[in-house]
């Protein structure tokens, strides 16, 4: 009980809410995890994607700058989770997937032959559209398990999934029940502790896939907090649906239609002044 | 869906005259006699069965199960080595079996390249279409004799184990063993399939959260789709016990018949099912034998259905309990709904 | 800004990769493992039966003889074929009633789910049971002026195959898309009707298929026969009296001393197996079939 009193008030300078991360634990408290970080960006070349015979990604080229959120945003079905899943190559999952072209992170190739994919996976996270924790585990072995991947034990491990459920603000709410089964809690704090899961095992990048559209308002705001504190660690990506929740977030906005880029700029200029047509109409609610 | 089809069914067919609406109430009352019926039949056979073992149990009482003596010339009828028999080989087909049908129903949902998906299944369900008299012909002319060599071999080497102890000199060609062998052969398609319909439930989101994290094939199946899929799998492998129970041409053929119990793996012995099966011909003039055989049946026929019941209890909370509460309804909600889904839990 | 060197790659431990390829080479191996009976049974069945199969294996009777020549299997094929197809002219239609019952009446209801609950315990009570019912309540009685008879038999084999027809029937009759009896509804036919212009036609072919499975599965059984209908020799069309199956003469001459009676039950054990097989071949081909239209 003595710890997450220590560090929540240890450091002041990065949480958004100090006075109230104090009194109830709730807010996100990225210090939790250490330092400031300098993440690492990735770069998508002349990147297509096919299922089967059908081409869902067509040719894109996008830098997601290291430390800053990007959002996509684009109609259902032009391409953008697609696009996502190719950067950690969650993709060639789905059978008779492919996807050609280049990802790299920083000069590392993710797609290179010595390069083992578990790995890949490892340095760029991802969190899913539908809360997914492990059904048949606890919320500390949901947040334990990729850790114990790695042969992780007892102290070590305690303390980083600790660490993790600080960071992603759910330590008060699940701190006296660690053991009760993940799928117990609310689908807003299923989605922090996939986060709390994504995080514990410190991943370079965060690829989110409309991460908060299963979650009510409240919800949706949390995990937005959380991913304005999550990008001084850390690369965000994340795919969305809802443009003002891309407003709210990102720094630059990508906007994707047919599986290709139709522009990529800062989020306020897309929002307010884009200089595509198509991006006009879309944010405009003309179609989509 | 259906039940909205019935309540408007029930609407329309108020508005109809009621001439026309009686084929409708016939046909009704037909279908639902019949199902009835059947229950019902059920009900009877299982009372005539009751009364057609009662001479056996009372007068052999609890030794028909405990007692161990089974003596056509004495007209004593104590089944403990039927029902040890029966015991025994049903564990070493669940040993055997269950195993390589998971390993089976892991590799085909799992692992295997998707084109060779349906044709593994269908042949491992092919083992199923084989009739039991085909598996005893071939169990008693071709593996029973085959194996000896390596049963006299393995009782040597591990002699030291009580129970398959006693040395090669000890090994029958008939034997539990084989009985036990065949046994998980036929199980082998059931449990299979039961456990590939388990795993294909296992959502594919739960999957992709262990490959997210880094997790190898195998740690994912570890991971989310083994712990997702035990209770099913556990069904699954309680109906094979079923069938192992119950099963009686193909065991009568190579457990080698003896009214005694084995004291060795590779000992003959004898089931509940095949003593029924052999001995039914000659017990016709002998009511207190006939009514010891029908005990058997029955107490047959009251395991199998208790591990049934086990079974599918097991298997249903398989297929539809892990789930959270909530998470059929988020399956409704993949199409974007802005913040309208506020105050779920 | 800083790259990623060689050395931020999380190492992953040989002995990770190595259990995963282990535990893969395992469940492929348990694979291979659980085909080895099904080749080798197919395997010996042709090398064993196929020399038995000649022109008079298939036009002669057994005949007992101690000496000379056995006979072939006529008698059991026939006898197969008429017991099974009692048995199916019995469970088929009950079954897909019971099953329509379930789909179109019952629905959810407390009966139609005890109905259901029954009809899965019933897939599981052992054969001989059935076969050990039909014994007590028909053979004993003398019912119909004969003991053993090729009538009871079917009807211990209906009982064995109406779960299976229950069953598979009303997964069938589930999928018939609800949308489409609520348009006859909707244009007020009655309700008999529907499911005699529109849910049985649409379903048909499932049915077919799983008809057929519960036939293939009816007709390899041996137990419940051999309480029930015993074994004779020559050909009868008499179903009240004891006839001739290929499971009860397989069963027969497996405990003969004769080598020419043992290869008769190859012979006709390759016979059973070629008939289940075909059976349950056209049953996939034709759900194979109907999926894609």
């Amino acid at each position: 009980m003595t710890g997450p009193e220590t560090t929540s008030k240890e450091p002041k300078r990065m949480s958004s809410a100090p006075e109230q991360s104090e009194q109830t634990e709730a807010a996100p408290d990225l210090s939790a995890m250490g330092e400031r970080r300098q993440g690492h960006g990735i770069k998508v070349r002349d990147l297509h994607a096919y299922y089967g015979s059908v081409h869902a990604v067509r040719g894109i080229d996008i830098d997601f700058p290291a430390n800053e959120v990007t959002a996509i945003i684009g109609p259902s079905g032009c391409g953008k989770s697609t696009m996502v899943r190719c950067i950690n190559r969650m993709h060639e999952e789905i059978p008779g997937a492919r996807s050609e072209g280049s990802v790299s992170l920083d000069d590392l190739d993710v797609y290179g032959s010595n390069v083992d994919v578990t790995a890949v996976r490892r340095m760029i996270g991802m969190v899913f559209q539908k809360p997914n924790p492990f059904p048949t585990m606890s919320i500390f072995d949901n947040v334990a398990a990729g850790l114990r991947l790695t042969g992780m034990k007892s102290d070590n491990l305690r303390e980083r999934v600790h660490r993790a459920l600080r960071a992603v603000g759910l330590w008060g709410e699940v701190k006296n029940r660690l053991n009760s089964p993940g799928i117990g809690l609310s689908g807003g704090q299923q989605q922090r502790l996939c986060i709390a899961r994504a995080v514990a095992v410190e991943p370079e990048v965060i690829l989110m896939d409309e991460p908060a559209s299963a979650l009510d308002p409240i919800a949706t705001l949390k995990v937005e907090e959380l991913i304005d504190e999550l990008k001084n660690r850390y690369t965000i990506v994340i795919v969305t649906h809802n443009m003002q929740q891309a407003a709210r977030v990102a720094k630059s906005t990508v906007f994707m239609l047919d599986g290709e880029v139709v522009e990529h700029a800062e989020t306020t200029k897309l929002f307010t002044n884009p200089s595509d047509e198509r991006t006009e109409r879309y944010v405009t609610g003309k179609f989509g | 869906m259906e039940a909205s089809a019935t309540t408007s069914g029930g609407r329309s067919a108020l508005e109809r005259s009621s001439a026309s609406r009686l084929p409708d109430q016939a046909l009704q009352f037909g279908l639902t006699a019949l199902a009835t019926l059947i229950l019902l039949l059920i009900g009877y056979f299982f009372v005539r069965l009751i009364g057609q073992s009662g001479k056996a149990f009372s007068t052999f009482g609890a030794s028909f199960i405990f007692g161990n003596d089974w003596d056509i010339s004495r007209n004593i009828y104590h089944g403990a080595p039927l029902v040890i028999g029966t015991l025994v080989t049903s564990a070493i087909a669940l040993l055997i079996g269950v195993p390589v049908a998971v390993a089976t129903a892991l590799y085909v949902t799992e692992l295997c390249p998707r084109k060779a998906r349906g044709p593994l299944s269908m042949l491992v369900d092919l083992l199923a279409a084989v009739p039991s008299v085909v598996y005893g012909l071939w169990g008693v002319f071709v593996l029973a004799p085959k194996l000896v060599p390596v049963e006299k071999w393995f009782a040597n080497t591990f002699s030291f184990i009580p129970f398959i102890g006693g040395g090669g000199s000890t090994v029958t060609a008939p034997n539990y063993f084989i009985a036990g062998l065949i046994l998980a052969i036929m199980i082998l398609p059931i449990v299979s399939a039961i456990a590939r319909e388990v795993l294909a439930t296992v959502p594919s989101e739960n999957k992709e959260a262990a490959l997210a994290l880094g997790a190898t094939r195998w740690e994912m199946i570890r991971m989310s789709v083994l712990p997702y899929a035990r209770p099913g799998i556990t069904g699954g492998a309680m109906l094979g016990l079923g069938r192992a129970i119950g099963e009686t041409i193909a065991v009568v053929l190579v457990i080698g018949n003896a009214p005694t119990i084995g004291h060795h793996l590779f000992n003959q012995g004898y089931t509940l099912a095949a003593v029924i099966a052999n001995e039914f011909n000659e017990a016709a003039n002998q009511p207190l034998h006939a009514s010891a055989l029908f005990a058997a049946g029955l107490v047959l026929f009251v395991l199998t259905l208790i591990v049934n019941i086990i079974a599918r209890w097991f298997v249903r909370r398989g297929t539809r309990g892990m789930r959270a509460p909530e998470a059929d309804a988020d399956n409704t909600l993949s199409v974007y709904t802005p913040s309208t889904t506020a105050g779920r839990p | 800004m800083s790259t990623v060197s060689g050395a931020l790659i999380p190492e992953i431990s040989a002995g990770r990769k190595r259990r995963d390829r282990v535990m893969r080479g395992l469940l492929m191996a348990g694979t291979g493992l659980a085909l080895v009976p099904l080749i080798l049974i197919i395997y010996y069945l042709i090398y064993k039966g196929i020399g038995s199969w000649s022109g008079s294996f298939f036009t002669t009777d057994p005949n007992g003889n101690f000496f000379g020549n056995p006979g072939g299997i006529r008698s059991a094929i026939l006898g197969t074929l008429e017991i099974v197809a009692l048995a199916s002219l019995i469970s088929i239609p009950i079954g897909i009633a019971v099953a329509l019952y379930l789909t179109e009446y019952g629905n959810d209801g407390v009966f139609a789910n005890l109905v259901r609950y029954f009809v899965d315990v019933m897939t599981g009570v052992p054969s001989i049971v059935f076969g050990l019912f039909i014994y007590i309540v028909l053979v004993i009685s003398h019912a119909g002026g004969s003991g053993f008879a090729g009538w009871k038999g079917a009807l211990a084999l209906s009982l064995l195959m109406l779960p299976i027809v229950i069953r598979s029937s009303e997964v069938v009759l589930l999928l018939v898309p609800s949308s489409l009896r609520e348009a006859a509804l909707a244009l007020g036919a009655p309700r008999w009707r529907i499911i005699w212009k529109v849910v049985l036609p649409t379903a048909r072919s499932g049915l077919v298929t799983g008809a057929l499975l519960s036939v293939a599965r009816g007709m390899g059984e041996t137990a419940p026969l051999l309480f029930t209908v015993s074994v004779a020799f020559p050909v009868t069309f008499n179903l009240n009296g004891i006839m001739n199956s290929l499971p009860l003469q397989i069963y027969g001459d497996i405990t003969s001393p004769r080598d020419v009676v043992v290869a008769r039950a190859w012979g006709a054990a390759l016979t059973l197996v070629a008939l289940v097989l075909i059976l349950n071949l056209i049953a996939r081909a034709i759900s194979r079939r109907s999926r894609l239209t």
